[in-house]
């Protein structure tokens, strides 16, 4: 039997297991829709924008680790996915991108709703591809799966003309994808895990430095094993939150730009880092050239090409975390013995570090600070909820103060850093899981950058949470104006002229508010009381800055831990009791 | 260092764009770039100079694996090979020049491929230094036009452990 292009499109994202797309409707895309319409497997997701619909599909895509699938129509609707598009290339996020196109005929000839899409995405697609004739779209969807999903994941876009999906053919759908010139390594060279496992047992000062690989290849339980086993500890990066558990007694917490001090330290002292699905990037390695300049390096990764990118490894292996760390910790179980876990000194050392500059904030009595807010959701969801940021202080706070103990509960935008990424991501991962608890904790700037989307919650009656923390500035640029920039806050505050309760409730969602500390506690448990969404405006501290801090250009261990002028007072303090002890003295 | 870099590509359209978006999009410079059918009409064969120091053209090389469409990627430079360009160069030829052009063109075993009252057009084919040097020797009668097809390169014995996309693991653990 024949079937049309549309009814083959929808069959191929049957058989792909595809559950649910975020889609938006338009003129080119319409014979889609039309067959989705009676569609009872598929449930469609309409979003507000194409953005935040492909955001959601990232959100979806990082909570599940299934491909998040996006449907879009030709040219501005298209376009309007590039941003999330970017995002998930480069978080490593899969997503299949199904854009809608003029008819070919008309291709080039700027059509109504015509853009080259396939032309803008090639630099930030991990393939991309026109789909001229409707024999070819079966094998084009299959593919664009196999290749978003393997390997180091990423974004996929097949463009799909209007006149090729209303033309019909016989559907066959491939059982099996070969790509003669795409072949992601899996299995690591055996002699480099045996150099690796080497090192492992030499070394005095060792540490595990992790990403969103372990993630991706669904390695957490071979990291922790080979953590316990080694008893080395465990920093994540950023992306990598959740794939090793926070409350661990091996876990340092996070490294980098604003990451824990004894984190940092232990990878400057270091002898040997063990990188798993990271890629050494700038917000982690501070200063290249003074980057932990004695530590051996071994380097995991399945993408060749971020190995040697910044770092030259000593030991570089390439293929799947999962299976190399199997390989590697299968070594060191029958060959360890005896020398695994002999670094006393090391850990007493990254002890005494941690006692030197603890995470800490002055909670006063009215004002909110940030940070505490996150310790209150922490409770308040007992570290089990799936949480999602977008961009500055706030997601810096969640980073540190939010124990992640579960891998794909943490959703931000790591690498491009995409303000506006929460809100779609939350409600991508409460559709997935519905009856987790999922809370967005966006800050006032970027949450305004997709609150159409607070729309699409309601609508589908999804419980996500908002969290605002709310200081009335771009928090992150207006502490980067007061530390590097004297204090000249250029178009970084943004007024206090947003009613976020009322935004709220003008979309249909609920919408509470604190102002003082006392008040955080009652409106946390009233917001998870409710099942609908709820957005939470949280006034907090205007001018708090998240600390500690490695300033740009300087080394990982050069880290910053208060305001200029607090660092005086206490550097004052200091001479002045040595200066008493020399009197005394 | 200059690289001669072979790449073997999925003839489709698009394909080109891939390969000089990778260089542009990451600020490496293409020198030149040549492109051609190869037996297999579904395969092309890409030759690209790029200059870079062994950290570059390493990220070149792995880059261009990543990309889907491309099948094989052999740094030609680490190797033995032969390379040849193609220039044709219009010369004005007043009468008393032709001589010097004839001769010119002799030493260098180049063809005069046109001729019209005032000018020749000359095929020269080799390496990159013997190109260099008739256009040297022939800028004083007066070059009008120069046009150069870029270098295509082979190399001399059979291919072996280079960075075929099966041996890219092997390859990396090699440095």
């Amino acid at each position: 039997m024949k079937l049309s292009g549309s009814h083959i499109l929808i069959e191929c994202l049957r058989r792909e297991g595809v559950e649910v797309i975020f889609a938006y409707p338009g003129g080119v895309n319409l014979p889609i829709f039309d067959v989705l319409y009676d569609e009872k497997e598929i449930q469609v997701i309409l979003c507000r924008h194409e953005q935040g619909g492909t955001h959601m599909a990232e959100g979806y895509a990082r909570a599940t680790g299934k491909p998040g699938v996006v449907l879009v129509t030709s040219g501005p609707g298209a376009t309007n996915t590039v941003t999330a598009i970017v995002d998930a290339y480069m978080d490593s996020t899969p997503l299949v991108i199904l854009t809608g196109q003029v008819p070919t005929k008309m291709i080039g000839n700027d059509a109504f709703q015509e853009a080259d899409v396939v032309g803008i995405t090639r630099p930030c697609t991990k393939y991309n591809i026109l789909v001229k004739d409707v024999n070819d779209l079966a094998q084009a969807v299959k593919e664009a799966f196999y290749i978003a999903t393997s390997g180091r994941p990423g974004p996929v876009l097949v463009d799909l003309p209007k006149d090729v999906v209303l033309a019909k053919t016989e559907f066959k759908y491939p059982d099996k994808v070969y790509i003669r010139s795409y072949s992601p390594v899996s299995k690591g060279n055996k002699w480099q895990i045996k150099q690796a496992a080497q090192e492992i047992m030499k070394a005095k000062r060792p540490i595990i430095y992790a990403g969103g690989g372990v993630l991706s290849s669904d390695a957490s339980q071979e990291l922790r094993e080979l953590a316990e086993m080694t008893q080395i500890p465990v920093t994540l990066t950023l992306m990598g939150l959740g794939a090793f558990p926070g409350s661990h007694p091996l876990f340092l917490g996070m490294l980098g730009m604003h990451g824990m001090y004894w984190a940092n330290m232990s990878i400057h002292n270091s002898d040997l880092i063990i990188a798993i699905g990271a890629r050494f990037d700038d917000r982690v390695t501070g200063d290249v050239s003074r980057f932990a300049p004695h530590a051996r390096i071994v380097h995991i990764d399945v993408d060749p090409t971020s190995i040697h990118k910044v770092i030259t490894a000593d030991v570089p292996i390439v293929g799947d975390a999962k299976t190399i760390l199997k390989d590697l910790n299968q070594i060191l179980k029958t060959s360890g013995n005896g020398s695994l876990g002999k670094h006393k000194p090391w850990m007493t050392q990254i002890e005494k570090w941690k006692q030197e500059h603890p995470l800490s904030y002055d909670q006063g009595e009215k004002i909110i600070k940030p940070q505490y807010v996150i310790e209150k959701i922490y409770q308040a969801t007992r570290g089990n909820a799936i949480i999602s940021t977008d961009v500055g202080q706030h997601q810096m706070w969640t980073a540190q103060f939010y124990k992640f103990d579960r891998p794909r509960t943490f959703l931000n935008s790591g690498g491009l850093g995409t303000m506006g990424y929460g809100l779609p991501a939350a409600i991508g991962a409460q559709i997935a899981y519905p009856n987790e608890q999922v809370v967005c904790i966006a800050g006032d700037g970027g949450v305004i950058m997709n609150i159409q989307e607070l729309a699409t919650a309601v609508q589908y009656k999804l419980p996500v949470k908002i969290a605002i923390i709310n200081n009335k500035y771009l928090g992150m640029v207006r502490q980067w104006q007061q530390l590097f920039y004297n204090g000249r806050y250029s178009s970084s505050y943004m007024g206090d002229g947003t009613d976020f309760v009322k935004l709220a409730e003008a979309f249909g969602a609920v919408g509470l508010r604190a102002t003082e500390v006392g008040e955080v506690d009652g409106v946390l448990q009233e917001a998870f009381a409710v099942d609908k969404p709820v957005v939470i405006d949280f006034q907090v501290d205007q001018e708090e800055n998240c600390y500690p801090m490695i300033p740009a250009g300087a080394a990982i261990n050069e880290m910053v831990f208060s305001d200029p002028e607090k660092q005086k007072n206490e550097k004052g303090q200091r001479e002045e009791e040595k200066a008493d002890g020399v009197l005394t003295a | 260092m200059q690289h001669i870099i072979s790449v073997l590509v999925e003839n489709k359209f698009g394909v080109l764009s891939r390969v000089s978006g990778l260089f542009s999009g990451r600020g490496f410079n293409i020198e030149s770039l040549s492109v051609g059918p190869t037996l297999d009409p579904t395969v092309s064969m890409m030759t690209i100079v790029t200059v870079g120091d062994d950290r570059i053209v390493e990220q070149i090389t792995k880059q261009l694996n990543k990309l889907v469409d491309i099948i094989k990627v052999v740094d030609l430079t680490e190797k033995e090979y032969v390379e040849r360009e193609t220039a044709l160069i219009k010369i004005n030829t007043r009468a008393e020049d032709r001589a010097e052009a004839l001769r010119v063109a002799d030493i260098f075993r180049a063809k005069i491929v046109d001729s019209t009252p005032n000018t020749y057009t000359i095929e020269i084919t080799g390496d990159v230094k013997k190109i260099d040097a008739i256009i040297n020797l022939l800028r004083p009668l007066g070059i009008k036009e120069l046009i150069r097809t870029g270098r295509i390169a082979i190399a001399r014995e059979e291919v072996k452990t280079v960075a075929v996309k099966e041996d890219k693991e092997r390859r990396v653990l090699s440095q």
